[in-house]
């Protein structure tokens, strides 16, 4: 066991994560030049294509140091706030992790949410200064950050360049001298932290495991605590490039089990595993149900294609655990999916997912968080949609999920960023500068603010200079209301949303507005409301289009013409009617463009 | 045997104006070379169309009005040379009124040219100047004059409306009287319509005007229809406005599903089975006609393809929709299909039925795209 090392990478999205891993397993000939793909550990195209890894590996390396052999485990981390229960997994699977940081852009908000769980779990950390090559480094600058954040020793940082491979060797070394070797016990009961699950289409779910205690052996009967099924290992073994099937894997390894499980819900990230006949006393502390936290409807583009869009929800959910659904209806929208996601990233992950690899393309509706209603008789009323929402007159109160926002930035942004949150309806709890230049600020505020436009808006304000993590802390009453929108008196379900009292109005105007550009004149006059209950508070109106011919059919060019109206048909075709309006796509998604 | 039109592109304008997205070029220094190869073109194509019988000729662009006898000189005996030009034929030249002198008009009668279309566009100088016309309001009259006195007794003028410069109709309605004082035969008038590619519609996406207001355009498209209908001009298509017996037989064609070449950068061909566009490049155009290559993709017509052409030109013409040929032609059910559009059109009085033909009432022109789509298959 002395000869084991587990670690893993802390970094944020785009410094170099995958260009070091790939350093890593090419250094330790665990891979050849032949089968270097760049970023291995991205296996799936849209992580490849978004730099980001979404659903954490393990890859095992063998390095031979001073004449001895030693067994790398690299456990790769999600990097996304919507995933940070998962980061708090992996995290806890290994005991020393390296924590990397671009000499370009300095340290950023998720790294040090990241560090923090790595130094509850009292992992030893080796900080790394990426990316020096890069005409753009402060390499001082940032070695200050590290050394005033970690406390660590200015000539223990490692300098090194993933691209072109500089430091590498230092890297290792540090895994080696530095990480303390895992501690256990093989003879005890066996007690396996699941980490993460791969999905097989041929052989079922592929759990991800690190061994604390005992052994697991090919054919034991096992039990997985939290949820109590049991299954027969049929396969356990270690991952290199490929899985490799090994008779047993032992305290302090990790490695891969198959029993058959074809559901990723089975297998819940952070579950313990264990012996049937000899369990162990204890699970492994800190598991945790993972619960989505943004709700909104996925509906199909075509209301005929939703047996289609069912058969992917499905297909989907199987190596997406954290996806729930149920199906919905909507008078606007028709049969169509109320989706909990674990953030606006997951959303738009699961919704891109959708497009690429089950060529389903779907209108996605209001994003919503999950309220609680309490009414007149005191009863709990669970809200993830504003169609839930009782009778204004039945209503008691409304509790709506606050966040703990933690945001890094360059001090020249701290005006416009406490702009943001203000409007947000965010209180700020404090704000420490990390160096003279850069700040980190700490937000109290409402999810449902968050689930909008917030990262967007973030970025573009700071011009890219500010970095976001959050975290739940509870719920909190709020003066919630829903708002209507009503096409010529018809009130469109898809379009409605939970919104605080104080905003609707301006809340109301501006999607009547946005409304107003995205509906396309017909030819009667359309009358756009916003309502709360039966008062109408803002209202827009799109003319009759009085004139719809084209001048020229001319010059023998009929066909362009031709083109042009059958494409503007199926344009037609794909829009949703409410009473006598035709709504065009876009228009669903039009709150989420709101300003 | 349908009789063909042959269309001519001359893809050159001494001046751009500010609305026109068809393919012309200001730099005239290739014209010598691009009119022989539009000579050669025609050799090229001789067998394109079903007939060597050729009913119309029009010469467009562009401007044809700006080419020399030696251009004509090519053009016609090439003309001549692959194909058979019916006695009776419509040779159609559209002119700018700036070009226009006596002896230009003399020279066009030497090819037996007897149809002047005139770009004369608007009777105001200060519209004639936002559009960047070059010619002024008196170059209207003079040059309508003066064709008519060279012996010209087919023309047609340009005329375009829903021009943004003033909130009322005067400055149209003046232009109207002027039209109907020149005497004309053929009336065409065209909406200003903003293009994406031309210096109008750089303006709008810059902010630098705005867009048409279609209650505007709407108001101006009727004033048009009533003076000139008044006036005994027939309305045989949407834009376009003839006396009796002087609809455009060339342009008829276009929309009566009867064959035609195009001949020219950009020009457009039909021969009842597929369609061909000539490349929109003049010296790509000149490089490959040298090399004997013909300059054009091809696309094939299918069923569908040929009924949508179907309802939309004959939705826009007098000529309407009739049922029964398009079961004939196409094999589909129209008053089957469209059952309940149709009923719902009726009675909005947007479209009418008198013996056997559907067509676009005068509420019904102002939506016709409107219903066109309605009618498509897609």
């Amino acid at each position: 066991m002395e000869h084991i090392r587990n670690f893993c990478i802390i970094a944020h999205i785009d410094h170099g994560k995958s260009t070091l891993a790939d350093r890593l397993l090419e250094f330790t000939k665990t891979i050849n030049q032949r089968q270097m793909q760049d970023q291995v550990l991205d296996d799936m195209e849209l992580e490849k294509e978004r730099g980001i890894t979404i659903k954490s590996h393990a890859i095992q390396m063998d390095y031979t140091y001073e004449g001895k052999k030693y067994v790398l485990n690299l456990i790769d981390t999600p990097g996304h706030v919507d995933f940070s229960y998962e980061v708090s997994r992996s995290i806890a699977a290994c005991e020393g992790a390296l924590l990397l940081v671009d000499a370009s852009q300095g340290i950023q908000a998720q790294t040090i949410s990241n560090l923090y769980l790595a130094l509850e779990n009292n992992l030893e950390i080796i900080p790394v200064l990426n990316k020096i090559d890069l005409p753009g480094a402060m390499p001082e600058e940032v070695k200050d950050q590290m050394v005033d954040l970690l406390g660590c020793d200015r000539n223990g940082i490692i300098a090194a360049s993933g691209k072109e491979g500089i430091g590498i060797d230092l890297i290792l070394e540090a895994i080696i001298k530095r990480i303390p070797p895992p501690k256990g016990d093989k003879n005890a009961p066996l007690q396996a932290l699941i980490f993460d699950s791969v999905f097989n289409s041929f052989r079922g779910i592929e759990v991800i495991f690190r061994c604390y205690n005992g052994v697991i052996r090919k054919g034991d009967k096992v039990k997985f605590v939290a949820t109590g099924k049991e299954y027969i290992a049929d396969e356990v073994g270690i991952l290199r490039l490929n899985k490799e099937p090994r008779e047993m894997v032992e305290a302090g390894d990790v490695g891969y089990l198959i029993s058959g499980i074809k559901s990723a819900k089975e297998v819940k990230v952070g579950d313990t595993i264990t012996h049937v006949a000899n369990p162990c006393e204890k699970a492994i502390k800190g598991f945790a149900e993972v619960k989505p936290m943004v709700f909104a409807g996925v509906y199909p583009v075509d209301t005929s294609e939703f047996e289609d869009l069912r058969d992917a929800m499905e297909k989907l959910q199987l190596n997406d655990a954290a996806l729930v659904w149920e199906v919905e209806t909507s008078m606007a929208l028709g049969y169509g999916f109320r989706c909990g996601f674990l953030g606006m990233l997951h959303l738009e992950i699961v919704q891109e997912r959708l497009e690429r690899e089950f060529n389903q393309t779907v209108i996605t509706t209001v994003p919503s968080v999950q309220f609680w209603v309490f009414d007149t008789k005191g009863n709990k009323h669970i809200v993830n949609a504003p169609s839930e929402m009782p009778d204004p007159s039945k209503i008691d109160h409304v509790e709506e999920p606050f966040i703990k926002a933690q945001i890094i930035t360059k001090s020249e942004f701290i005006g416009p960023i406490m702009k943001l949150c203000m409007d947000k309806r965010g209180i700020l709890k404090n704000q420490t500068y990390l160096t003279a230049e850069r700040v980190e600020m700490n937000f109290e505020m409402p999810l449902s603010e968050m689930v909008f436009d917030f990262f967007d808006k973030l970025k573009s304000i700071s011009r890219g200079y500010a970095s976001l993590d959050y975290e739940l802390i509870g719920y909190r009453e709020s003066n919630m209301v829903k708002l209507d929108i009503l096409l010529n008196g018809d009130r469109v379900d898809a379009l409605s949303a939970i919104v605080h009292r104080d905003r609707a109005y301006e809340w109301g105007k501006k999607l009547c507005e946005k409304l107003k550009e995205l509906i396309p004149r017909q030819q009667f006059e359309i009358a756009i409301q916003a309502a709360i209950g039966s008062k109408i508070i803002a209202r827009e109106t799109i003319s009759a289009l009085r004139k719809d011919v084209l001048a020229k059919c001319y010059g023998g060019d009929i066909s362009r013409k031709r083109k042009l109206l059958e494409k503007q048909k199926k344009g037609k075709k794909r829009m949703r009617q409410v009473g006598n309006v035709e709504i065009p796509q876009e228009a669903f998604m039009a709150v989420l463009k709101i300003e | 045997m349908a009789l063909a039109g042959l269309y001519i592109h001359i893809p050159f304008c001494s001046v751009a104006c500010h609305y026109c997205d068809f393919h012309f070029s200001t730099s005239l220094h290739s014209i010598d070379a691009l009119v022989e190869c539009i000579a050669e073109e025609m050799f090229l194509q001789k067998n394109y169309l079903p007939s060597p019988e050729i009913e119309t000729v029009y010469l467009g662009g562009g401007t044809p009005s700006l080419l020399k006898k030696h251009h004509m000189d090519v053009l016609f005996n090439a003309i001549h040379k692959n194909f058979k030009l019916l006695p009776q034929a419509e040779i159609t030249l559209e002119a700018n009124p700036d070009d226009i002198t006596k002896e230009k008009l003399s020279l066009w009668k030497n090819y037996d040219i007897n149809r002047l279309s005139i770009g004369v566009q608007s009777f105001h100088d200060d519209e004639l100047k936002y559009l960047n016309r070059i010619h002024t309001s008196k170059q209207n009259y003079q040059s309508v004059g003066m064709a008519q006195d060279a012996g010209f007794q087919n023309i047609s003028i340009d005329l375009i409306y829903g021009i943004p410069l003033e909130k009322n109709h005067n400055k149209l309605q003046q232009s109207l009287r002027s039209a109907l004082e020149l005497n004309v035969q053929h009336i065409s008038a065209y909406c200003l319509t903003i293009e994406p590619d031309t210096v109008f519609g750089r303006w709008l996406h810059s902010g630098k005007i705005s867009a048409a207001d279609d209650t505007f355009q709407a108001e101006q498209f009727v004033l048009i229809q009533n003076t000139l209908l008044q006036q005994h001009y027939e309305q045989y298509e949407i834009s376009n406005y003839a006396k009796p017996h002087y609809i455009s037989k060339h342009n008829s064609n276009y929309w009566l599903d009867r064959p035609y070449l195009g001949v020219g950068p950009s020009a457009h061909s039909y021969n009842l089975h597929s369609r061909q566009y000539n490349i929109a490049n003049n010296e790509l155009y000149i490089r490959q006609v040298k090399q004997h290559i013909i300059p054009a993709q091809i696309e094939l017509c299918t069923n569908t393809s040929k009924y949508n052409d179907y309802i939309l030109t004959r939705l826009r013409t007098k000529w309407g929709i009739d049922a029964n040929e398009i079961t004939k032609k196409f094999g589909i059910h129209f008053e089957l299909i469209n059952k309940k559009k149709i009923e719902e059109f009726m009675s909005e009085k947007m479209i009418s039925f008198d013996e056997n033909v559907y067509r676009l009432t005068k509420e019904g022109m102002l939506i016709a795209d409107h219903i066109t789509r309605a009618f498509f298959i897609v």
